[in-house]
């Protein structure tokens, strides 16, 4: 008995183990190694050079593409993240009205989300929005002169941030679910108390999905940091590095010049900025996220 | 009352404006690729005064030596390894999280959790070098391998949230009767969650099938190409000549994702509202 209970105790960790190695050649030592290897110099041919912090030295002092893809980056996320979480909440509860044709609208909302990452999807993007693409066409039907939404360095990136707003679908679903949770006596209770529907809005259904946009706000947050497939296909970073997404300077120094040892000290810079973010979100969100054990949250 | 069903007239216009905005572009593709050029540049409308009907042949068969078939039978040998092998160690690794205690079983719970925020572009440079130590570059190793290994911490949170929905005297009266845990776990919850294991296929298939980052960076050779690269590729070469067999090669890539889509509709929404993460 005592031996059978014992051999029990170990038995998860078997089922367990496949995701333990995983983890460990995969994740763990890819994610030791890359700080290592950013601490070196190393292009695949020799073996890799301690060379100590050069490469962050060299990243924050002295290469304008690393300024240039931070600053995209960064306006790229803080625009299209939002934008795209509000959308997707506003969807959500005009939805939520227990319309009759709900499942078709969250069918037709969603399948952008599926598509969206493709390659295929970026094709269509730059066909609709050439300069003489079918965009420029319907405004010029309406009267309003072309806009070179693909070549102009002020508006590419915007127009790179719609293919992601576009794509709001999977955070909308979240919500709805959210939405679909909340218990219906928490409503019925307002309104014996009199509450209007605006004040129940703001007073139950708001703050009950408070957790959710944390979700959905670090995830997209984490996604949008990394944005590649639509930069380099569309735009390929252009014009003028006005495209040039973070996940494309890592790229090119990793893939095309094969600087492993700067591109790793690059990924590493990155990690920080997205745990920094994530960390500051983390600590705000005691203010505004509504925890239902009654806001043991310090 | 009125004012209600007004109201519901209201969302009902919106959101049918709306869905029509969002799915015009993927309309538009799919007429457009029967489309001359000179349709498909300079022109407002939806439909043309000429079609062609070749763009579809002529964009299959490629123009360099390898067309869209070699890319397609590629692209499965990818995915369809991948896709299993992701749903029997996730199915396997969320049995041993959700229904068994061992030591350090919290932390490394918190580990699998902390994976889901690692983001890739940290890892991706070691593991590169890793797979070209091994002889892997130019494989579809780097995608089969490590799904073996229930790498996606997602799929895993996503199927111990389902095995926690079902109840543990199910396991307990199967042990009664004689099964051991793991024919538990085949026997009795696998039938049970059929939905979750086709979520997890579902997500697996269109995420592995649509990936361009992780394929431009191991696929080199034109014969090995998958759809994505190989859409690149005829991007890049017919400069200007007919821009249809582009378009017609877009919307082949993606009907699969759009048939699973709407085949396994009632899994996707299931899966990403019970775990709900990515997209």
């Amino acid at each position: 008995m005592t031996r059978k209970k014992r051999s029990f105790r170990y038995i998860g960790l078997i089922y367990v183990l496949p995701w333990i190695l995983g983890l460990l050649i995969f994740q763990l030592y890819p994610f030791i190694a890359s700080f290592y290897y950013s601490l070196t110099d190393y292009n695949m041919v020799n073996a890799p050079k301690f060379i100590g912090l050069d490469n962050y030295k060299q990243i924050f002092t002295n290469d304008p593409g690393f300024t240039q893809a931070l600053k995209v980056t960064s306006i790229y996320v803080v625009l299209a993240v939002p934008v795209k979480l509000a959308f997707a909440l506003f969807v959500a509860i005009v939805l939520s009205a227990k319309l009759k044709a709900i499942n078709l609208f969250r069918t037709v909302y969603y399948l952008p989300s599926i598509l969206g990452g493709s390659v295929a999807i970026s094709v269509l993007w730059r066909f609709l929005f050439m300069k003489d693409g079918v965009v420029n066409s319907m405004l010029a039907n309406v009267g309003i002169p072309s806009v070179d939404w693909l070549g102009n360095p002020d508006i590419a990136l915007y127009t790179l941030g719609l293919l992601s707003v576009w794509q709001f679908g999977s955070s909308m679903v979240l919500f709805l679910a959210g939405i679909q949770q909340i218990p219906s006596d928490l409503y019925e209770a307002g309104s014996i108390d009199g509450a209007s529907k605006t004040r129940m809005f703001f007073k139950i259904t708001v703050p009950l999905l408070t957790p959710i946009v944390l979700f959905n706000l670090v995830m997209q947050m984490v996604n949008a940091f990394q944005e590649f497939t639509g930069a380099f296909v569309i735009t390929s970073g252009g014009p003028m590095k006005s495209t040039y997404l973070y996940a494309l300077k890592l790229y090119e120094e990793a893939f095309t010049f094969f600087k492993m040892g700067y591109a790793s000290a690059l990924s590493w810079v990155l990690f920080a900025i997205i745990m920094v973010v994530t960390g500051i979100i983390f600590k705000t969100s005691n203010r505004w996220v509504y925890y239902e054990d009654g806001g043991k949250t310090k | 009352m009125t004012h209600a069903s007004s109201n519901k007239w209201l969302s009902y216009v919106l959101l049918t404006l709306l869905g029509f905005v969002m799915i015009y572009p993927l309309i538009w593709l799919f007429v457009s690729s029967f489309k001359t050029n000179q349709d498909i540049f300079g022109s407002s409308k939806l439909f043309a005064d000429t079609y062609v009907w070749n763009s579809y042949s002529l964009g299959w068969a490629g123009t360099g030596q390898y067309g869209f078939q070699q890319f397609f039978v590629n692209t499965l040998k990818l995915v369809l390894p991948t896709v299993v092998l992701t749903i029997v160690s996730s199915v396997i690794v969320a049995y041993g999280f959700s229904r068994f205690t061992f030591p350090l079983r919290t932390l490394l719970f918190s580990l699998m959790m902390a994976t889901l925020m690692l983001p890739d572009a940290t890892v991706m440079i070691p593991r590169y070098i890793l797979f070209n130590k091994l002889g892997w570059l130019d494989t579809y190793l780097p995608f089969i391998v490590p799904s073996a290994f229930a790498t996606s911490a997602f799929f895993i949170y996503m199927l111990i949230q389902f095995f926690r929905g079902l109840p543990r005297e199910l396991d307990e009266s199967a042990t009664i009767d004689g099964c051991n845990s793991f024919m538990i776990l085949i026997r009795v919850l696998l039938p049970l969650c059929k939905p979750a294991l086709f979520s997890v296929g579902i997500f697996q298939f269109i995420w592995t099938w649509n990936d361009f980052f992780n394929s431009i960076i191991y696929i080199s050779s034109v014969k090995k190409f998958t759809v994505s690269l190989g859409l690149r590729l005829s991007l890049d070469a017919s400069s200007a000549v007919s821009w249809n067999q582009v378009l017609a090669m877009s919307v082949v890539s993606v009907v699969p994702c759009i048939l699973l889509f709407f085949l396994a509709q009632k899994y996707f929404v299931e899966g990403i509202s019970t775990t709900g993460l990515k997209g």
